[in-house]
């Protein structure tokens, strides 16, 4: 938006939660290409496998409200191929841990910024601003504790 | 992109239509926003080492403002890749500018690992069209 103008119509608000979800699918099929990746690694291979949970449960609490606004979403098997074209496999773990803390702290700062542009707003959208700012916000927290989480894996590599 | 970034990228694109300093003029058409708020921002870039402004000339880009301002152009040219190769957005030029504000560059960097972006970008961004060449024929096909 030009630098005067806010978040200020349903059409925009859908768009940046589709960005969302193909967000969340690039680090669900990420952290699964990584656990491939360290296959000898127990605890950053759970640790995976809990992130890609997390995110397809994220991606359905972001699908259920652009399905009130009309929108429509990216298949998640869309994004994982293209995941996968572009997957350089490592089986380094600190690259892997690495690039999952990015996933964690994109994420974050994604929420964040969305949150700050909802709030700013003064635009009555189709969907419960409570209902929308309680999703965003519960997802953001889980996201900082993401990047906790791999933080300290990190430590103790 | 925070403010200061969407100035420097409007900047640095006014400086090579003109081939010159951008005017404070331009830069407020550019943003749509009121000449008094452009000179407002100017004054803080250009403390920040990121401008020269010279009264009736305009504003120049000092190197660091030059990096600053071809980081966010690329951002910008994710965002538009991402709308149209991903999204199938077909107006995506509209709504690229509509979003920018709150893309920041770390979610454009994800964004980007799963877009196909030329090497030689920000240089194939067209300033005049606010759109980058390199989609242009990509974007005729769709329409």
């Amino acid at each position: 938006m030009s630098v005067s103008r806010s978040l200020d119509s349903d059409h925009q608000l859908a768009r940046l939660l589709q960005i969302g979800i193909v967000l969340e699918e690039v680090v669900e099929a990420r952290a699964s290409k990584h656990a491939e990746a360290v296959a000898g690694e127990t605890a950053v291979v759970e640790y995976m496998a809990g992130a890609a949970e997390e995110s397809a449960t994220h991606r359905d609490r972001l699908e259920a409200i652009i399905a009130d606004l009309d929108a429509e979403t990216v298949p998640f098997e869309e994004i994982e191929a293209l995941v996968e074209a572009t997957y350089e496999a490592d089986s380094d773990f600190d690259d892997v841990l690495y690039d999952q803390l990015c996933n964690e702290e994109t994420a974050y700062k994604f929420y964040d910024d969305l949150i700050e542009a909802i709030e700013a707003s003064t635009t009555e959208f189709s969907v419960s601003r409570d209902r929308l700012l309680s999703t965003l916000e519960t997802i953001r927290e889980q996201e900082a504790d993401g990047v906790e989480a791999v933080t300290t894996l990190m430590g103790e590599q | 992109m925070n403010t200061a970034d969407q100035y420097l990228k409007a900047i640095y694109l006014i400086q090579q239509i003109e081939d010159g300093p951008a005017s404070t003029g331009a830069l407020a058409d550019r943003l749509d926003v009121s000449p008094a708020s452009a000179n407002e921002m100017i004054g803080k870039l250009e403390s920040q080492g990121l401008v020269e402004h010279e009264k009736y000339k305009g504003v120049d880009l000092t190197d660091e403002g030059i990096r600053q301002a071809r980081d966010a152009l690329e951002t910008y040219c994710i965002i538009e890749r991402f709308l149209l190769q991903v999204l199938e957005v077909e107006n995506y030029r509209a709504e690229a500018r509509t979003l920018e504000s709150v893309i920041d560059e770390t979610v454009a960097e994800r964004l980007d690992t799963i877009v196909d972006r030329n090497e030689a970008c920000p240089d194939c961004f067209d300033p005049e069209n606010d759109v980058c060449e390199c989609l242009e024929p990509e974007a005729k096909v769709s329409d």
